[in-house]
């Protein structure tokens, strides 16, 4: 039991990191920005770019850190494969979403067209990757700890949460101490007041992408360290980010910390009686009951 | 030369034309009232010369200069604030916040400009670490006010300020809009509550199906019978 909720925990704070993406561009975009999940897709075989062939050209050093199952080129893939994320973010925002807003599309043109994005990614990510699972280390075995309560956990996935606590813990000073962090709450509050009161609506949309895909990236990183890349491992990430956003309230950040770890825990509690293949279908079920019983979240006041 | 003008102003939404030629003039110092009937442009007038509606003739002149289809962010940093009438506070943040994001385009300390706001609406400092959106209507129009007189502007656009409020919360309302000029801001509002607004305002215009129908010193609009009696209930 103990050993799901910690499971659970970690699970669903890589599913956190990835929900607040899609609550920052909902609030702030005004769309489902669908390409969410093959951002940290993309975001994650940067990283293998990075480690498996650009680091051992370089020269870094292949030492593992003690237990876990990486080592120092793990944690500079983070921080360039983030940047790597949001510069494609901010350029499919520039030439794809950006003309789109100037037309003044609806948010359903958007929500489709980055739909589209979605795939596009996807099938670079099969091109240059191809179909196969893949290791970010392979051939390591990764001893776990034995805790009381018969809970086992690898030192990997203490890390895993450790990293997703330092960038929640990161986001929510910017966001409650800096201007910019500021003007990105008035903007999802409201856009047309933002830009009568004299801020720039459009920093604060490229802002957003930088955080947003930023943070999936590395989500999707720390779910490659826990188990292995595929090309479809962020699309099946879609529902539980959706869900969790939608349960902690669209456009409320730390609503979506809490959407994620529930519903992080309750997919892995679902495995006592169902298959674990089910976890999306999981996902969905806690969706459409948000949907029908509180379709504003658990924390939205006016419906 | 006037501080603000607008000069024969055609304006509206997509393919419905709401101003078919509004001129007003806003003289330094000045408290300038427009009235008139629902759908007379009084909102789309504000809007447009604050950049928010395109103009499709006429022009808009500040301080000389020719400012016709310039965007909000650049109006905003000439000395322009605009309170739109509804959702003009940001509700989930605090009202500090809401303050300080009214002075977003400058960069320097705000401590200052913050505490002439509380010194003016004093039950906004009590209340300073609180969200918005928890407040009375009354509260909200003070943030709402107070976030444009952040940046200290020359004119401050007033759309209808006392909608929706309490009958002492109106008389409140236009004693901190008397203030607010008398420390120098020229203002001017749209209202619905005309005889109350125009007793204080250096000018009133009244406009009717988008053009303008008459104008004059405030308190002469309220002496004119046939004023009266078409536009200010007897």
């Amino acid at each position: 039991m103990l050993e799901l909720i910690v499971y659970g925990i970690i699970y669903g704070s890589i599913i956190a990191l990835g929900a607040i993406g899609v609550t920052l561009i909902y609030g702030i975009l005004r769309f489902a920005n669908f390409a969410h999940g093959d951002l940290m897709s993309l975001g994650a075989y940067m990283a293998l770019f990075l480690i498996q062939v650009l680091f051992p050209m370089l020269g870094v050093p292949q030492e593992r850190f003690g237990g876990t199952s990486f080592g120092w080129p793990l944690i500079l893939a983070l921080p360039l494969a983030a940047a790597g994320t949001a510069l494609v973010a901010i350029a499919l925002d520039q030439f794809f979403y950006r003309p789109l807003r100037v037309r003044r599309a609806s948010p359903v043109i958007l929500a489709m067209a980055s739909l589209g994005a979605a795939f596009i990614v996807r099938n670079l990510i099969y091109i240059f990757w191809g179909p196969d699972k893949i290791n970010y280390f392979p051939g390591l075995v990764r001893p776990a700890w034995q805790l009381p309560f018969e809970v086992r956990l690898r030192p990997d996935e203490l890390i895993i949460f450790g990293v997703a606590l330092v960038l929640v813990v990161s986001l929510y000073l910017f966001l409650q101490k800096t201007k910019l962090g500021k003007a990105m709450r008035a903007t999802a509050d409201n856009p047309d007041l933002a830009r009568i009161t004299g801020i720039n609506t459009e920093w604060v949309r490229i802002w957003t992408w930088i955080i947003g895909a930023g943070l999936a990236a590395i989500a999707g990183i720390l779910y490659g360290v826990n188990a292995l890349l595929y090309p479809e491992m962020g699309w099946g990430f879609l529902l539980p980010l959706f869900a969790a956003a939608i349960l902690g309230t669209v456009g409320n950040p730390y609503g979506a910390l809490v959407g994620g770890l529930i519903i992080g825990i309750v997919q892995r509690f679902s495995t006592l009686w169902l298959n674990p293949a089910y976890q999306p279908a999981v996902a969905f079920l806690v969706l459409i009951v948000v949907l029908l019983v509180r379709p504003q979240g658990l924390f939205g006041g006016r419906s | 030369m006037a501080l603000l003008e607008a000069q024969g102003i055609v304006s509206g939404y997509e393919e419905m034309e709401i101003l078919h030629g509004v001129s007003i003039t806003v003289e330094q110092g000045q408290i300038v009232t427009i009235i008139g009937p629902n759908g007379a442009g009084k909102s789309t007038l504000l809007k447009t010369i604050f950049g928010l509606l395109p103009p499709r003739a006429g022009r808009v002149t500040f301080e000389g200069r020719d400012i016709t289809g310039w965007s909000p962010e650049r109006i905003v940093r000439q000395g322009i604030c605009f309170v739109p009438q509804t959702e003009n506070v940001f509700p989930s943040l605090t009202v500090e916040e809401n303050l300080e994001m009214g002075a977003f385009i400058l960069t320097e300390d705000l401590r200052a400009r913050k505490e002439r706001v509380y010194e003016l609406f004093p039950v906004l400092r009590a209340r300073r670490a609180q969200r918005v959106g928890k407040m009375s209507g009354g509260e909200r129009q003070m943030v709402a006010m107070g976030r444009a007189l952040m940046l200290d502007p020359k004119v401050l656009l007033l759309d209808e300020p006392s909608a929706g409020l309490a009958p002492k919360m109106v008389e409140l309302v236009f004693e901190k809009i008397k203030e607010i000029n008398r420390a120098g801001v020229s203002i001017v509002m749209v209202e619905q509550n005309a005889k109350e607004a125009l007793k204080f305002s250096d000018h009133g215009y009244v406009l009717a199906a988008g053009e303008n129908r008459f104008d004059d010193a405030g308190p002469a609009l309220l002496h004119n019978e046939e004023i009266g009696r078409l536009y200010l209930g007897g």
